[in-house]
């Protein structure tokens, strides 16, 4: 177990390694630096704080400055927002975020699962076709569509929930959660059904039925590990879209999260921002897929020995 | 008074393509203690009457339209889903073709074993497991303590068969119905299995119904049969009476399909060397543990003129490897093979491909070794066309020629194979195997994919052809009777290694190795 | 009889590709989707010659009215007609989806043909890249993308093509794989075919259906990506419009003129509703398991 997961933390240090690199020199192309903003700024002042900030030091330099701060667990002060460390920032930007994913996860898995097993317990009948057409419509209604649109009817026409805003006022997280979740929740129904409907129809099934099991212990003991494997490998891949989709869902409901920080940053051209958010959420994002891949290989016993570390 | 009664069964699906009935006015009965025997080939209803009976038909599509099936007095068709439920987990037990997938891979064996004591008799997890352990050691499975809380992956095909039996035996069942239990194992594993049935049968006095599409596993166990085609009984008869004076002609013809008797071979020895083998050695990169597997050891061999030829071996013997390595479609690590005066593992691909025509393969499964998206004319015209063995002018000559050599209609010219049974898919692929007009065929398990009437038609196709074209045949086959009746010589393969090669009237009244020995006492007959 | 005769009276056989469209036909919301995507497509097109008014025909004293008779999806707030601005707005989300799908197609057939026909290391050392690309968080590395670059249509269909590719590799790499390991294509071998007689004749036409399937799942997801960055202000650059940006203005507004949400967001809706029921018909439709019976 715990040479599998060393195992594949190294395998994921070049891509961290690409993604700080692709990230640093790629920001640098951009026209424009931090300190050309909106207002003129008078060349000696600009010049003063490109040298404030080393940015007067050739690139390469830069780059392994930057780096070496890194390993010491700096990641520089924030060029837009004077006197802030990036850590900081992410920091006060994280919890909201991290919570909205989370809550935005787990309506995801807990209504994708429940329409997926109801709607592969009578393929072809009305408890398939409609909890099915309901995810096909959370596919095609996007975060930006349905957050508005929930704002709109919740929020204005029948003012029920507040419109905006994160642990402010009672009920503020619910649509948050329930926009976010929902075409993740659709993807899961539909690969839990995908899962269990392949699974249902496997000879072993058929044994447990024939063994007289109830049904209940057919569905859930038997046939649910093996549906499920599909949707847990998706779970990695599903939080990062979580987080890119926490970006949209912050702007319309004025959530302080990372996502805004992370959109001005780059706007702005704050690289020690940009890099600090840049590098924070792939960690998040490959430690999300290490995970869901750690589990579903748990789920197999063909796969488990894999775990003991016998053979990599 | 009978434990099982069924009268009229009725079973039909409902498709978008129309109402096909599957169980077709079906009536049988069995009484405490006996033992019979569903007979049919594939389509035959023989699974399904089963499957009716216990309320395991897939529904949609499936629905048991009439009839009844008194089980101890009370119709099992008229039950609540939940009365046949927990009739289905205590009185009647099942076991099925495929112990490979049969198991649940997600759980262990052992709570497998327990779940129908825990789930149907309120035993207690503890008092289960003891019961399961015990019933473990008399299916003979080894060292049960430890293999209770083992996966299914870490057992062998006859090993989870046992595990099969045990589970269906575990909760003292009064019937026992078993679907094909033996077709998917080596014929060793059979005749193990089948005596562990016969043998648990008559100490629990058991009633059990044998499905099966061989009439000679039928024969040593059955006391009554039941012949089935197309959904109806066309038999019933004691077994003894079945074997000896069949009435109906289906039956008959079942019967007449059992490969048997003994190739009266010509003595080869002076004929011209076809194919000659010599120290032929493939291996396998295992990606699990890393290591190389071999599998062909060492093989040596020669293939005369004229001469059909058989390999035999149990599964993960070895012998297909050795036809593919030969063709080199697997490549070999080391050893030669000389055909038409060259060595062809030193051969580069180019020049191998010229001499492909003169060297043919017929592949196992006529499903899978047609392209799905060519006609009939597509795949016999193109090698000719490829190897410029026919012009564009007369292709169409050609392949109805083959067609006739093969026994294809002329009319289905323009078919797809999806729209042809296993048979006649057969038929195509054999015809795509000699339109190069080759000089030897490796033949791998061309017939073991097909019903038993079938297997005979092709198997007589297959004779006629290597006279008619002077072929030699290498013929590889897991199956003992058809090759005793189609060879000239025999080899027996083990794990990789020739044991002992023969001619087939020595090898069978004289068989050498042990092993060899072991495989034809394990052949069920069909006369004693 | 003649050989001519014969070859007339043959029964007509029927491909599986005949055999997958009577499929689909008998799909009503797989017909219904092809139906509507191609009105839309039609629509698209045609843009120019039937929107009722210039794309860029201002009326600052009308300003945003909601649907009426002049204005069947009524006008935003620079007066101009929103029926006009979504039919132009289409042309560039399906554009977007159509071209950058296409782009993905292309790398990513190639990629995975090659792959998975040579097999061995050099298959290995190409799906070890496809994998390594696959742990990059590409949707974050996209808005860096836009915002760095600016938002050109142009980088929109390479960065989008850029990402989904990889998934196509996968697909197509997998489905030559086992197709080059069937029998049939061992029995072309053994036939003495060459290689480019064998991709041509056999593996190609038989690895197509998952890669259909595949592709007309990636233009709805594609018109979505579109979309989200537009909505974040990183996709297309006023004046030009695609749905994603109408509904990105429509949302900042909705509460005095809701139509400026909605209509958008029914196009968007209802082109991704077309496309996936398409997608999962031909998935049916294609599907071997199902051909079988």
């Amino acid at each position: 177990m715990l040479r599998f997961v060393l195992v594949r933390l190294l395998q994921s240090i070049p891509v961290l390694f690409t993604v700080i690199t692709a990230t640093f020199f790629l920001i640098r192309q951009a026209p424009g630096g931090p300190f050309d903003a909106d207002k003129p700024v008078i060349p000696a002042v600009k010049r003063a704080l490109e040298a404030k900030y080393n940015l007067d030091l050739p690139m390469w330099q830069q780059y392994l400055n930057y780096l070496g701060d890194l390993l010491r667990g700096d990641m520089g002060p924030s060029f837009k927002y004077p006197g802030w460390a990036v850590h900081d920032l992410i920091l006060s930007g994280l919890p909201a975020t991290a919570e909205l994913a989370l809550y935005a996860l787990l309506v995801a898995i807990i209504v994708g699962v429940l329409a997926g097993v109801c709607a592969a317990l009578k393929p072809n009948t009305a408890q398939d076709y409609i909890p099915m057409s309901v995810a096909m419509l959370g596919i095609c209604m996007p975060t930006f569509l349905l957050g508005p649109l929930l704002v709109l009817v919740f929020g204005f026409w029948l003012n029920w929930l507040p419109i905006s805003g994160w642990g402010d006022l009672p009920g503020d997280k619910i649509m948050p959660s329930i926009t976010l979740g929902a075409a993740y929740a659709a993807y899961v129904a539909r690969l839990t059904r995908g899962g269990m409907l392949d699974v249902m129809s496997q000879d072993y099934i058929r044994t447990a039925r024939a063994k007289g099991l109830p049904e209940r212990v057919v569905v859930f003991k038997h046939a649910l590990r093996g549906g499920l494997i599909p949707t847990i490998a998706f779970l990695g891949p599903a939080f990062a879209g979580l987080l890119a989709g926490s970006f949209v869902v912050e702007t319309i409901f004025q959530i302080p999260g990372l996502g805004r920080f992370y959109v001005q940053a780059a706007f702005n051209r704050d690289y020690t921002m940009i890099l600090g958010t840049t590098i924070f959420l792939s960690t998040l994002i490959i430690f999300f897929n290490l995970l869901s891949d750690l589990l579903a290989t748990w789920m197999n016993p063909k796969l488990r020995h894999q775990l003991r570390g016998q053979s990599v | 008074m009978a434990l099982l009664s069924v009268r009229n069964l009725t079973t039909s699906f409902h498709t978008r393509n129309g109402v096909t009935t599957a169980v077709d006015d079906v009536s049988f009965e069995l009484k405490k203690g006996e033992v019979l025997a569903i007979v049919g080939e594939s389509g035959s209803g023989k699974s399904m009457c089963c499957y009716s009976v216990l309320g395991l038909v897939p529904s949609p599509p499936g629905k048991i339209e009439s009839g009844t099936a008194l089980f101890d007095g009370r119709d099992l068709l008229a039950m609540s889903a939940a009365e046949l439920q927990s009739i289905r987990g205590t009185d009647i037990a099942m076991i099925f073709q495929d112990p490979m997938t049969c198991l649940n891979p997600f759980l262990t064996i052992g709570e497998q074993l327990i779940e129908p004591l825990v789930y149907n008799r309120q035993k207690t997890r503890h008092q289960a497991k003891y019961r399961a352990i015990e019933l473990m050691r008399e299916t003979g499975i080894d060292r049960p303590e430890q293999r209770f809380n083992s996966y299914p992956h870490e057992f062998s095909g006859g090993m989870r068969q046992r595990v099969m039996i045990a589970m269906a035996l575990i909760t003292e069942p009064k019937l026992l119905i078993a679907d094909e239990p033996t077709t998917a194992l080596d014929v060793t594993v059979q005749a193990q299995i089948l005596s562990l049935i016969l043998e648990l049968q008559k100490t629990r006095d058991l009633a059990v119904i044998f499905v099966s599409h061989d009439l000679a596993v039928v024969r040593g166990l059955a006391h009554k049969v039941l012949v089935m085609k197309g959904g109806r009984v066309v038999e019933r008869n004691a077994t003894s009476n079945i074997f000896r004076s069949p009435q109906h002609a289906y039956t008959q013809q079942l019967l007449a399909a059992v490969p048997r008797g003994e190739k009266t071979s010509e003595d080869l020895s002076q004929s011209r060397t076809v194919l000659a083998v010599s120290k032929l050695n493939v291996s396998f990169l295992d990606r699990n543990s890393g290591k190389r597997l071999t599998a062909v050891d060492d093989v040596s061999f020669e293939l005369q003129k004229n001469e059909i030829l058989g390999l035999v071996g149990e599964s993960g013997s070895g012998k297909s490897t050795i036809g593919r390595s030969i063709l080199k479609l697997v490549p070999a690590d080391s050893g030669q093979v000389h055909f038409a005066g060259r060595e062809l593992l030193r051969l580069r691909e180019r020049e191998m491909r010229l001499l492909r025509p003169q060297l043919q393969m017929i592949f196992q499964d006529p499903y899978a070794s047609l392209n799905p998206r060519r006609t009939v004319f597509d795949t016999l015209a193109e090698p000719l066309l490829y190897h410029g063995l026919a012009k564009r002018s007369n292709i169409e000559h050609q392949v109805l020629a083959l067609m006739d050599d093969v026994g294809l209609a002329r009319t289905a010219i323009r078919k797809y194979p999806h729209e042809f049974s296993g048979g006649q898919r057969q038929r195509i692929a054999i015809g795509r195997a000699i339109s190069t007009r080759p000089e030897l065929i490796i033949a791998d398990e061309p017939v073991s994919a097909l019903d038993v009437t079938i297997q005979k038609q092709i198997l007589e196709l297959i004779i006629q052809l290597v006279e008619k074209h002077s072929l030699s045949m290498l013929f590889i086959s897991h199956d003992l009777a058809v090759v005793r009746s189609l060879c000239d010589r025999v080899m027996v393969l083990q794990r990789g290694r020739i044991l002992e090669v023969n001619r087939t009237e020595n090898l069978w009244s004289n068989p050498q190795h042990r092993y060899t020995q072991s495989l034809l006492e394990s052949v069920p007959q069909i006369e004693s | 009889m003649t050989v001519g005769n014969v070859i007339m009276d043959a029964e007509p056989g029927a491909s599986l590709w005949a055999d997958a469209w009577r499929r689909l036909k008998k799909n009503k919301l797989a017909v219904f989707g092809l139906l509507v995507l191609s009105v839309l497509i039609v629509i698209a097109l045609l843009a120019p010659w039937i929107a009722p008014y210039g794309y860029e025909q201002q009326n600052l004293e009308l300003g945003a009215t909601p649907p009426s008779f002049a204005h069947w999806f009524g006008t935003d707030l620079f007066g101009r007609d929103m029926l006009t601005r979504v039919l132009y707005g289409g042309r560039v989300s399906l554009a977007v989806g159509l071209i950058a799908t296409f782009v993905a197609l292309v790398i990513g057939v190639t990629w995975g043909t090659i792959a998975g026909y040579l097999g061995g290391r050099t298959d290995a050392v190409m799906m070890r890249i496809v994998d390594a690309l696959y742990a990059l968080p590409f949707i974050i590395f996209i808005i860096l993308l836009m915002v760095v670059f600016g938002r050109s249509v142009l980088l929109l269909f390479v960065a989008i093509g850029a990402v989904e590719w990889l998934t196509m590799a996968r697909i197509v790499r997998a489905q030559v794989l086992s197709i080059r390991n069937q029998e049939f294509v061992e029995a072309a071998r053994a036939m003495g075919l060459s290689t480019p007689h064998i991709l041509a004749k056999h593996v190609v036409p038989n690895s197509l259906g998952p890669i259909i399937v595949y592709a007309t799942l990636t233009v709805p997801q594609v018109m979505l990506l579109e979309a989200f960055l537009s909505f974040l202000g990183l996709g297309i650059q006023p004046p030009q419009s695609s749905w994603g940006l109408l509904i990105s203005h429509g949302a900042n507004v909705m509460e005095d003129s809701p139509w400026l949400l909605i209509f958008p967001g029914l196009a968007l809706s209802l082109t991704l509703f077309a496309l996936n029921f398409l997608g999962d018909g031909l998935r049916d439709a294609l599907d071997p398991r199902v051909s079988k019976d």
